[in-house]
Formats: structure tokens, C-alpha cells, sequence
């Protein structure tokens, strides 16, 4: 068991140097809940804990209408489903936040420590997409902006580079008459990894039609699935049984699962399906309630 | 403390239970250990002055003198940057009602409060828990004067083996300071992150009922 040092910078530069200093021997520690295991059991070969928790902008959460929402890297779980309009204008973060872990797990846990730890099964990463969320990174070379469903590139691995950092998430303000929600099967009633996880979101026109729609699969893919061609095909179409069934297949189609622990092949698609399906009619009357 | 703990097994009129000896013993092995690594380098974790430039900011290494604030009383342990809080509160301070079992956030054994919120403290480094309030299931009551939620626990028979029973106090204790008339349902949300393998849920769940309503002077 080797030493690990630790280091609690309060500025961005501060944490930006230990990481040129250390590379992928450094990690920012958020919430710990993955970190702190992965170092203890040597999953994660650590040199340097960096702790983001006393950098302004890694904890930084705010909701501005005409902004969107911002979410520091290291904000937990618990502060987003604490607030109340933050979880009224995005309910199915909201539903994402709310079942990863228990309680006290979501004190802690971040919604960037879920993205960073590039987890296929990460609850939160689905209802990110669906919202059209955008990872914040920065470094040495200044900051750049990715599409959340571009983060992660295979378990484990995002496009983080050894000097980057993930600094906030943003994710822009829905339009009026929108809704979102995020379901997930899992075997337990809690405490779980996901077998499929599903994070959808839809807008309606003035007229009740769908004028889009985002769909996001969790557990089903080696890294969290984006299935464009599922949301767009709800564009144009009422929000019936017909066309959300539609929708529900091409994720359906487009998911490739393998057999594990959780669940089989057969199984997981099966799950898509219905999940599908049903985070759309959740979504629909939250569309609907939105006004 | 090793003095503290043979004054313990002293003080037992000669009846040294199984528990006793093994804390003993351990404090014994505990006092070697940092011997043993006194000449090592110590860092103090306490929080440091701002640092002059960008490059000044404190790697902790080696063994690092943490101050927490436990149960009220301000407490000091030497560690490493790497050891948990559950580890510090079990192997230097002579804390053992959190438990450790699966050690990697799935049972709840080791729930504590962290500033009023139930933590997982297998999943926190002790470094990262200085200068919160840290309340330990010894921090809620004694067996001579147990709180409500302990209370409930005994005359509802909430356990079993008892291993889990630390864990479930305090997420219970953590939901009542926060919602003084919880539903089944809330209960059963803020004991999702504990484990009892026994399975004796249901009295969990009637004792935290129990307590909200003595608690509420119902």
C-alpha cells in the first residue's frame, strides 16, 4: 500500500499546478464516494488526493432563467433536490439526484464525481443529456466546453486530460411547455447500480404537438447512450402511445447490453423499452403541468 | 490514551469482558505504531494560513496530526492523508459504535453526522472532517441516559445482532432532527443507505415512528 498525499487548494491555479505536477497520479476528490474506495482497494492508482471542495467555483450552484442552470464539479447530490425551483424547473435531474445511493450518500456525492467516474450505470448522466447539459473544463491551455453525451469514452475514461479539470456543468434553461424525467430498473428497491437507466425530455408546441425530445440510456452501452435518432423521432408527432412506442423501440434497437450480475442481454432491452415508454408519459404530463 | 484504556480494564473489578480486552490489546498495538513512526515526517492538517504564492499549497504526507470536533469534545489523532474517518474514529480514538463492514459505502454500518447530515464515514477522510461537527452514535446517549431514537430501538426490539443498530440510530436520529412527523415512506427513504441483515426492518421503521412521536410529546 503506498502513500497518498493530500492537498486542499483553494484556488483553480493552485489545483491546476498539482495536476501538471502529478498527472494521472492526481485526482480531484468531490464527494469521494467512488475515489475513496477505488484509492483504498488500488482500483485507482493515486499519488495526490486533490480536494476540490474549497474552490468558489467547484461548489458554486446557481439558477438564472435567462443563464440556466450551473452546477460546480463538486456540489452533491443534495443540494439540487434541496432547492426547490432548481427541482422544479429540472425534474428529471431531480429524479436522477434523488435515488443515487441513500441519504448519505447524497450528501456527499457530486453530480461531476458521477460524470468524472465515467460509470456506464451513472444515474445522473442520462438526465444530463436530456437537458443538453455541457461539461466546463479547464486547464493550463484555458477552458473549453462538451456536450455531456461526448464526456465519457469508455468505463472508466472521459475526454479529461491529465491536466483538466472538470470545473461546472451547465445545463440551459428548458423551453416553456417541457418536461424531463429520469427512471431506472434496478434489482433492489434501493442502493443499487442500475440495471438500465433511461433520462428523456420533451417540449411541446402551442398546439400539444412534440416539437422535440432527447432520450439518454444508462447501463446498456460502455458509456452513457445518447439516441438522437429516438428523441427526433417524436418531432412532429402527438404525444400518443403510438409514437412513444416508436421512440421506445429505435432505444431499444439502438442499446447493446451485455449479460452481467444485474441483468441479462434480453432483459436490459426489454427494460429500455418499457422505461422508455414510461419516462416519456412522466415527461409528457410534466410538459403538460409546466404550461 | 493507551493509559485511558488500561485505567478501563482496570476499573472493571477484575471482570474484563471480551470487548474490554480486545480494546485494550488494541490500544496496545495502536501505541506501537505511532512509536514506531514517530520519527516519520507529521504534518499539522490544521488548517493553514493562506498561502503566499500559487505554489505553496500544503501537500499533506506522511503522518498528518488531524483535529475533529467529536461528539463535542475536540479531539486529535495522527493519521495518514489516505485513512477514513471510520478508520480514525475505530483505530486512534476509541470509537467503535460505527461499524466497520463492507467499507465501501454500501451498508451503512458506519453512518455518522457530519454537520446534522448522515455520512457514510468509511467514504470521508479523516483530513476532509476537520473543523465539521462530527457526532458518533456515542454522542447520542449512553446506556444510562439513551436518547429517544435509542430508547425506541430497546423497547421495540429493533435488532437483532445488533451490528447494524449504530448505523440505523443515526440515520433515524438524523431524520427526526430534520422532520419531527415523518411518514413510513420517509422513514424507510432515510434508512435506504442501511443494511440489516436480520431483516428486523419493520421494528426499525415502528422505533423511529415511536421516537417521532415521544419526541413530539404525543
Amino acid at each position: 500500500m503506498h502513500a497518498i498525499q493530500y492537498a486542499a487548494p483553494r484556488t483553480l491555479q493552485d489545483a491546476l499546478e498539482i495536476l501538471q505536477e502529478y498527472g494521472a497520479k492526481a485526482r480531484i476528490l468531490a464527494g469521494g464516494t467512488d475515489l475513496i474506495v477505488q484509492a483504498g482497494t488500488g482500483a485507482r492508482s493515486v499519488d495526490v488526493i486533490v480536494d476540490g471542495k474549497r474552490i468558489p467555483e467547484l461548489m458554486h450552484l446557481a439558477f438564472d432563467p435567462a443563464d440556466g442552470l450551473t452546477i460546480g464539479a463538486a456540489v452533491p447530490c443534495c443540494r439540487i433536490y434541496e432547492d426547490p425551483q432548481i427541482s422544479r424547473r429540472y425534474p428529471g435531474l431531480a429524479d436522477a439526484v434523488s435515488i443515487i445511493g441513500g441519504m448519505a450518500i447524497q450528501g456527499r456525492a457530486s453530480v461531476g464525481g458521477n460524470l468524472c467516474n465515467a460509470s456506464p450505470a451513472a444515474d445522473s448522466v442520462p438526465a444530463l443529456i436530456a437537458y443538453r447539459a455541457t461539461a466546463l473544463i479547464v486547464g493550463p491551455k484555458g477552458e473549453r466546453e462538451v456536450p455531456v453525451e461526448r464526456f465519457c469514452t469508455a468505463p472508466g475514461r472521459t475526454v479529461l486530460g491529465e491536466d483538466e479539470l472538470l470545473l461546472s456543468l451547465h445545463l440551459p434553461t428548458p423551453p416553456p411547455r417541457s418536461g424531463a424525467a429520469y427512471l431506472r430498473f434496478i434489482p433492489r428497491n434501493e442502493m443499487d447500480i442500475a440495471e438500465v437507466g433511461v433520462g428523456v425530455s420533451l417540449t411541446l408546441d402551442e398546439q400539444g404537438t412534440i416539437s422535440g425530445a432527447r432520450i439518454a440510456l444508462a447501463a446498456v452501452a460502455p458509456t452513457p447512450l445518447f439516441v438522437p435518432e429516438a428523441g427526433d423521432s417524436l418531432a412532429g408527432s402527438a404525444p400518443t402511445e403510438e409514437s412513444f412506442r416508436r421512440a421506445a423501440q429505435i432505444a431499444r434497437d439502438a442499446s447493446r447490453p451485455i449479460n452481467d450480475i444485474r441483468g441479462t442481454i434480453e432483459h436490459r432491452k426489454h427494460l429500455v423499452g418499457v422505461l422508455t415508454r414510461r419516462a416519456l408519459e412522466r415527461a409528457l404530463e410534466r410538459a403538460r403541468q409546466a404550461g | 490514551m493507551s493509559e485511558e484504556k488500561n485505567d478501563r480494564l482496570e476499573s472493571s473489578n477484575g471482570d474484563v469482558s471480551r470487548r474490554q480486552f480486545l480494546k485494550g490489546l488494541g490500544g496496545g498495538i495502536a501505541v506501537t505504531g505511532v512509536l514506531a513512526t514517530a520519527t516519520e515526517t507529521e504534518t499539522e492538517a490544521h488548517p493553514a494560513p493562506e498561502p503566499a504564492s500559487a505554489s505553496a499549497v500544503q501537500r499533506l504526507r506522511g503522518k498528518v496530526r488531524v483535529r475533529l470536533n467529536i461528539n463535542g469534545q475536540e479531539m486529535t489523532a495522527l493519521v495518514e492523508p489516505r485513512t477514513t474517518l471510520l478508520n480514525t474514529l475505530r483505530d486512534h480514538l476509541d470509537l467503535t459504535g460505527a461499524k466497520k463492514v463492507c467499507d465501501r459505502g454500501s451498508c451503512g454500518c458506519c453512518t455518522v453526522l457530519v454537520n446534522d447530515k448522515p455520512v457514510y464515514s468509511c467514504m470521508m477522510l479523516a483530513v476532509d472532517a476537520q473543523g465539521k461537527k462530527i457526532t458518533t452514535v456515542e454522542g447520542l446517549g449512553t446506556p444510562e441516559k439513551m436518547s429517544p431514537v435509542q430508547e425506541a430501538f430497546v423497547e421495540h426490539d429493533a435488532l437483532m445482532c445488533g451490528f447494524c443498530t449504530p448505523g440505523f440510530v443515526v440515520s433515524c436520529t438524523a431524520l427526526l432532527q430534520k422532520n419531527r412527523n415523518p411518514s413510513l415512506e420517509d422513514v424507510k427513504k432515510a434508512c435506504s443507505g442501511n443494511v440489516c441483515r436480520c431483516g428486523t426492518y419493520p421494528h426499525i421503521f415502528e422505533a423511529a415512528l415511536a421516537a417521532a412521536k415521544k419526541m413530539r410529546g404525543a
